[in-house]
């Protein structure tokens, strides 16, 4: 039995498949109360978020409710944490109190594997640093599948900050695996070339990236993740990298566009297109819930 | 004590010695070097199949004693040192209080004095509390023994205060042991930039940060005509800019640690932070470039940068935890399965790096087996195989990236001053 979700990069495929394929039988119980189940009442979820989140956080606790479990948030501004106490020692603490499955968020790479190793309750990794966001990834795979049917062959687009994101990561462990052409583009102060061993393609032209796209995923400028400047401006950016309908016409007719979220409006997409059908920005919000359903029960069973 | 050393290898590269002889020991000094000695002593050490050499010297440890004794004491790390074959180390200034004056080094004296089991030097700080700001009492220390200065750990941010540093320290003779790291570019770097750090998912060291420093500091150095020793060389290009000044006859030399000629970033496993130290493990390539420089000596010196952490400050994020690991036990069996089984180094090419050119570095009247030198020996058995087993470590603590490592070779007897300290691998009770 799997114990703990902490990345896409030591998932092998079959699982994610499985996980994938869970996730659609748990869809219809987000709209339909009565759709609900209990398969996981006796189970306790806390989550411990080291890092501000919305939607990832409340995705997680809504999840777990609609299976019937126990939920509760460890508020790190109000808990022992501020006090100094260490993220073993905190989540040791939680062990004992009975605590099932922790869902972590962390500013620091490693932290989930660290976390996975010293407690006995199941370890979600919730964002590690720059790493991994493993569900974010799973949920974005799930979106373009239930779209295109397939992952395999398709051009997909990661335009952004994508040495510093867990999102593009996880992504690009998880498209790869599953066969898609993956180009990623943004700043040359952006993207390590090192991510080419990663079997991705770098260019730093964003018209060339979305030509025949069939998926353009942005991601957010983190500005609280940059070392130093990276680039002059966000206007300067946009410019260059931002996804706006004449970048976008490159791309193949039928392209979607997706965000992890939460979108700096008019950077790293225009409003015009956020707010298009092209944008699948709310379908995967509500996918991730039924993803985060998947997992819980995956690792519950 | 009168000890005689029988068949042995005896290695002694300043005197170009590599042959089976024996060695008499008497009074705390060597006393004839020679075939078939018979002479009345107290202790006969059988050495067939094993090699005697100089004792080794570690140019590069922390002790942690004063401040951080939770880590390693003296007592502690002399022992750990003693385990590992080595007669004479060299501790860091890096304590807390910092070795910034002379009253430090007299107290650090104090404690040698009673609780080492071989013998220490202490390196002075190059700067007041290592801040990089204003010199320490380098004379004042000089003349209560220090045998370098260093700030390592950090380098001397300022230039115009190394050079300063570099002009001062040479009226006293003393050498700056230089870390090279500009901490502007290694930022929030974690382990080595590449493939891996982004396969990871952490920030990368490039080799660029220690390569920028190497430069400067050799060029402050030459323009000083200053005594430069780089340690823990890592990077490839580094090496380069070693290799171009010794060509030109400045007098620069330059140590590598036992981790970054055995393991590259790609070891890295599982987020486990027994792998952070700093500089990093490196890629492949910087491995091979290091190899390359022990071999043509570039690298003058093996030192272990012995960096004892308590269990708390590696078993916690990467990002938090302390950089370096122990290394006084485990570097004669990593140099002898690394370099010497794989024909990299001769023994007395591996030898010449642990003891007479560290010695020389630091004008220490160590590192041969001439007649009349102090008895510091170490008898090393180069066959005995094993697995590196950190519970068994004598150092108080057990940071290693090599637990579990099939490994080949250990000291089996540490003589120190005529005294031995090791018998046949366990270290005597008396001391």
């Amino acid at each position: 039995m799997k114990k703990d979700i902490l990345g896409i990069k030591d998932l092998p495929k079959e699982e994610l498949l499985e996980i994938l394929n869970l996730a659609s039988a748990e869809k219809p119980k987000i709209q339909n109360k009565n759709f609900r189940d209990n398969s996981l009442k006796n189970t306790s979820v806390t989550t411990l978020f080291y890092e501000n989140s919305t939607r990832t956080k409340i995705s997680f606790l809504l999840a777990s409710g609609y299976l019937g479990a126990i939920t509760d948030d460890l508020n790190i501004s109000t808990s022992s944490v501020s006090k100094g106490e260490t993220l073993i020692d905190t989540g040791t603490r939680l062990d004992v109190m009975g605590t099932n499955i922790i869902v972590l968020r962390h500013s620091m790479t490693g932290s989930s594997h660290l976390l996975a190793k010293n407690v006995k309750a199941s370890v979600i990794n919730g964002g590690d640093g720059i790493n991994e966001h493993p569900t974010q990834a799973m949920l974005d795979i799930f979106t373009i599948k239930e779209q295109k049917n397939n992952i395999k062959d398709l051009k997909i687009v990661i335009s952004g900050d994508v040495s510093n994101s867990r999102v593009a990561r996880s992504n690009i462990f998880g498209l790869s695996k599953l066969g898609a052409n993956i180009v990623v583009c943004g700043s040359s102060t952006l993207i390590s070339p090192h991510f080419q061993s990663l079997g991705v393609y770098i260019t730093t032209n964003i018209k060339e990236a979305v030509k025949d796209a069939d998926v353009v995923m942005a991601l957010r400028i983190q500005k609280e993740r940059q070392n130093t400047a990276t680039f002059p401006s966000t206007s300067e950016y946009a410019k260059f990298f931002g996804i706006n309908d004449e970048v976008l016409s490159y791309a193949k007719k039928d392209v979607l566009v997706m965000h992890p979220g939460p979108i700096n409006r008019g950077v790293e997409l225009s409003a015009k297109i956020i707010d298009s059908e092209k944008s699948l920005i709310d379908t995967q919000v509500e996918n991730g819930i039924a993803v985060r359903m998947a997992v819980l029960k995956y690792l519950s069973n | 004590m009168k000890i005689l050393i029988k068949n042995g290898r005896v290695i002694d590269p300043a005197n170009n010695i590599d042959e089976i002889c024996d060695i008499f020991v008497e009074d705390g000094k060597i006393k004839e070097i020679d075939k078939n000695i018979t002479k009345e002593n107290e202790k006969t050490i059988n050495a067939d199949k094993m090699w005697v050499t100089p004792g080794l010297i570690d140019m590069h440890v922390h002790l942690r004693e004063p401040g951080f004794k939770y880590k390693e004491t003296i007592s502690t790390g002399t022992k750990s040192a003693a385990m590992g074959g080595f007669t004479t180390i060299c501790a860091m200034a890096n304590t807390k209080p910092t070795v910034d004056n002379e009253i430090i080094v007299e107290y650090i004296n104090s404690k040698i004095q009673k609780e080492a089991i071989i013998n220490v030097f202490q390196v002075g700080a190059i700067t007041k509390d290592l801040a990089g700001e204003e010199l320490s009492q380098i004379g004042e220390m000089k003349k209560v023994g220090i045998c370098a200065i260093s700030d390592d750990g950090l380098s001397v941010k300022n230039a115009n205060l190394l050079k300063q540093a570099m002009k001062y320290a040479n009226m006293f003779d003393l050498p700056i042991l230089s870390h090279c790291e500009d901490t502007d570019l290694t930022a929030k770097g974690q382990i080595n930039s590449g493939k891996h750090s982004d396969f990871m998912g952490f920030r990368g060291i490039s080799n660029d940060s220690e390569e920028l420093i190497v430069s400067r500091d050799i060029i402050l150095a030459n323009s000083v005509d200053a005594r430069l020793h780089i340690m823990h060389v890592s990077a490839r290009e580094s090496l380069e800019h070693i290799r171009f000044a010794k060509s030109k006859g400045q007098k620069v030399t330059a140590e590598v640690c036992p981790h970054h000629f055995t393991l590259c970033d790609e070891d890295i496993k599982e987020y486990d932070a027994n792998f952070k130290m700093s500089p990093p493990l490196r890629a492949k390539e910087d491995v091979e470039a290091l190899i390359k420089a022990l071999q043509d000596g570039t690298i003058d010196v093996i030192a272990t940068d012995h960096a004892p952490h308590h269990k708390d400050e590696k078993n916690c994020e990467f990002e938090l935890a302390a950089n370096g690991i122990v290394g006084l036990e485990t570097a004669v069996p990593l140099c002898i399965t690394e370099l010497v089984n794989k024909n990299i180094l001769s023994p007395k090419e591996l030898i010449e790096k642990l003891t007479i050119n560290p010695a020389r570095i630091l004008n220490l009247n160590k590192g041969t087996l001439s007649v009349g030198a102090d008895a510091d020996i170490t008898i090393i058995d180069p066959n005995l195989k094993y697995k590196i087993d950190k519970n068994k470590f004598e150092s108080l603590s057990k940071n290693t990236p090599f637990h579990g490592r099939e490994v080949q070779g250990k000291a089996a007897f540490v003589i120190v001053n005529g005294k031995i300290v090791l018998d046949n691998g366990e270290l005597c009770k008396t001391i």
